[in-house]
């Protein structure tokens, strides 16, 4: 019998809901959580089998309520926290920042944060510059935060079911493009723990380090690499903190040649982490230096034309692949 | 009442009021002494960073506490070591946070501003100013979704009015009946700026809009405080919802001990009309006298004892160690 296919919309609330049944104290706060199930449905069905009191409605306050899930999170509860769009954590940041990543260290280990943020990152979806952005580095930065990135309905079941269970604050980002993509999905209880990278794809000539949205991406671009007669490796870390550097470095070792790519922008962000991070260890085996591949330094534009270039695609990562691997 | 019954019921009663005003008697002494020991030792160079003096406003914490349970939440702010000697925090403990000791509430990695103790409910002393309305808030919403009748009050200045967070925090305490209590000591400084430069408006007016209870009360009272207190707390513990106590207070000295030259911002006039005719601790003495719950031996001997009490605490944290440096990386992550 084939595996069972959902999307990972679905995944998310597949997860969602086990982990609610498991455990009474998860609950979700957010911005037409309950009968709307949010504007993209990811979690429609869910306030009819567990109510108002555990699926709760809230103002557009995203600080209050993300600092509400902060309290409740201190005193017994496990918030889920949905913000709408990714772009909307900038109101969210002295309660993230301030508040969630520094209570367990400030109070000596006294007390604990075991939240998770749930929001958005990707642009290409025509939603111009105040609803388009990845800003996962910004949490990346910050000690105290964990930051999870899943790229397909498998890992994305799987993870936010540790990240619930995570005695600490986690943020989960989900590429809103991706929602509609179907995958192999267990109906089965499983975690995946975070801190793990997975290779996507075996290859020998280069290495593709790619995280969410560039994971498929990277995918699309081993395919056309292939036919060139290059074999590309995509590893995927999944999390940014906590980094699996070893699953990173050893592939670099391997095929020499790596480009990160992530829809961040590169400027300060996360292929920079990761390229330093590959260049520190493996750097005597690498014939070239890493490269970066993120969203262009601009605001994300409207005009479809112009956003189209603003990321990396199937096409400029093949390119930029084959130019590293002296084929172009 | 001032004459003594042969009625049991009632003289039971009133030795339990003479217990209660006594212990709120001592409890302020304490506060205040222990903020002239961090006084001391901070002029002396032993003490790390910031110290902001809770001296003038001891009524507001002892009345507050003292009609909560010590499973109740409080959040508290940079000055807070009042709400958390009021709360139950040992001042040994505190001491040694304060200095960054091992042995201090968190292990000394959050100092004076970040003092916190779930054993007396204390979720943390906040130095971003209203950084703590959220966390109050969220308390309550546990201690309902938990189906416990634990109450939480948020401490803050009214610097803290100006903070957008607090009133995104008491809209949806009112929405979803919190039992949480917002109040604001107004000790009529942000820092160096008086509050009606930086408040538009009215103050209570400001939590009425959201439909809460709303009081203020003369902070310098501690009979006052606590008393509206507890029939907030009352109201919110049997799930009335959120309120928010304004208490008129004031700081005695600088916004923090090196704030020496005050007279830019406030007259020597001012602080000593607070000082001399609104002490918080000289209106309880009074009080407790003309009841004849204490005579001034009994008062002189309560300061002496928690005089000694807080000079061991010093020189226990001064004797402490400091963490261990390997202590650095512990609990980034639990
Ligand atoms: C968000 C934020 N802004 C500014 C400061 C710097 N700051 C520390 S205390 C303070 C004044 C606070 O006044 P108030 O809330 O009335 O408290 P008080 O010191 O009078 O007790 C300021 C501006 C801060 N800690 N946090
Ligand atoms: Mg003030």
């Amino acid at each position: 019998m084939p595996e069972r296919e959902i999307t990972f919309a679905q995944a998310v609330r597949e997860a969602l809901a086990e982990e609610m049944r498991r455990d009474s104290h998860v609950c979700i706060f957010g911005e037409d959580v309950a009968e709307a199930g949010t504007p993209f449905k990811v979690l429609s069905g869910l306030v009819e089998e567990f109510g108002a009191k555990r699926v709760v409605d809230t103002p557009i306050s995203e600080a209050g309520f993300t600092g509400v899930a902060v309290g409740a999170a201190m005193t017994g509860m496990r918030p889920v926290v949905d913000i709408m769009f990714g772009d909307f954590i900038t109101l969210t940041m002295d309660q993230m920042v301030n508040q969630a990543a520094k209570v367990h260290y400030m109070s000596g280990g006294h007390w604990r944060v075991p939240m998770v943020m749930r929001t958005t990152l990707g642009a290409t979806r025509r939603s111009a510059a105040q609803h388009s952005q990845s800003l996962h580095a910004w949490f990346s930065h910050v000690p105290g935060l964990k930051v999870v990135l899943p790229s397909t309905p498998y890992d994305a079941k799987g993870l936010l079911k540790t990240a619930i269970r995570d005695e600490n604050p986690v943020i989960f980002f989900e590429d809103k493009m991706m929602y509609k993509l179907k995958g192999p999905v267990p109906e089965e209880d499983y975690t995946i723990p975070l801190g793990v990278a997975d290779v996507k794809r075996a290859g020998d000539d280069i290495t593709l380090v790619a995280t969410s949205s560039m994971v498929q991406v990277a995918l699309g671009a081993a395919i056309l690499l292939e036919k060139e007669g290059i074999s590309a490796e995509v590893v995927d870390p999944r999390t940014t903190w906590p980094l699996d550097e070893k699953t990173l470095i050893d592939s670099a070792k391997k095929t020499s040649r790596v480009i990160v790519l992530d829809e961040g922008y590169g400027r300060y962000g996360v292929t920079a982490e990761l390229a330093a991070v590959i260049a520190e260890g493996a750097f005597y085996d690498l014939d070239a230096p890493v490269k970066r591949m993120g969203a262009m330094h601009v605001p994300i534009p409207f005009s479809p034309p112009l956003e189209d270039v603003t990321v990396p695609t199937e096409q400029t990562v093949f390119d930029a692949a084959r130019q590293l691997c002296g084929k172009a | 009442m001032t004459t003594a019954t042969s009625n049991p019921e009632t003289s039971s009663a009133a030795a339990t009021e003479k217990e209660k005003w006594l212990r709120a008697y001592r409890q302020m002494v304490s506060i205040r002494l222990f903020e002239e020991q961090v006084n001391e030792v901070y002029t002396r160079a032993l003490m790390p960073g910031l110290a902001h003096l809770y001296s003038g406003e001891e009524a507001v914490a002892v009345g507050i506490c003292e009609a909560l349970r010590i499973d109740d939440y409080i959040t508290s702010t940079h000055r807070g070591h009042g709400h958390c000697l009021a709360k139950g925090a040992s001042p040994d403990r505190m001491f040694a946070e304060l200095l960054g000791k091992e042995a201090g509430y968190c292990r000394g990695k959050g100092g004076s501003m970040h003092i916190a103790d779930p054993a007396t409910g204390n979720l943390g002393a906040n130095a971003i100013v209203g950084g703590s309305v959220g966390i109050a808030t969220g308390a309550a919403f546990s201690a309902r979704a938990l189906g416990t009748d634990r109450v939480a009050v948020c401490f803050f200045g009214e610097g803290a009015l100006g903070q957008g967070s607090l009133y995104e925090a008491m809209n949806l305490a009112q929405l979803w009946k919190l039992p949480v209590i917002y109040v604001c000591e107004n000790n009529l400084y942000n820092e160096y700026t008086h509050y009606t430069e930086t408040t538009a408006g009215s103050i209570l007016g400001r939590a009425t809009a959201f439909g809460l209870e709303a009081a203020s009360v003369d902070g310098q009272d501690v009979r006052a405080v606590n008393e509206v207190a507890t029939r907030l707390v009352k109201r919110a513990r049997s799930g009335a919802g959120p309120a928010f106590l304004q208490c008129d207070t004031y700081r005695y000295s600088g916004h923090h001990v090196g704030d020496i030259n005050r007279e830019y911002y406030r007259s020597k006039q001012e602080e000593q009309h607070w000082r001399t005719d609104r002490d918080p601790i000289k209106v309880l003495s009074k009080w407790l006298l003309e009841q004849g719950y204490a005579d001034a031996a009994a008062l002189d001997g309560i300061t002496s004892e928690v005089r000694a009490l807080m000079e061991a605490a010093v020189k226990f944290a001064i004797a402490a160690p400091y963490p261990g440096v390997d202590e650095v990386e512990k609990h980034v992550y639990a």
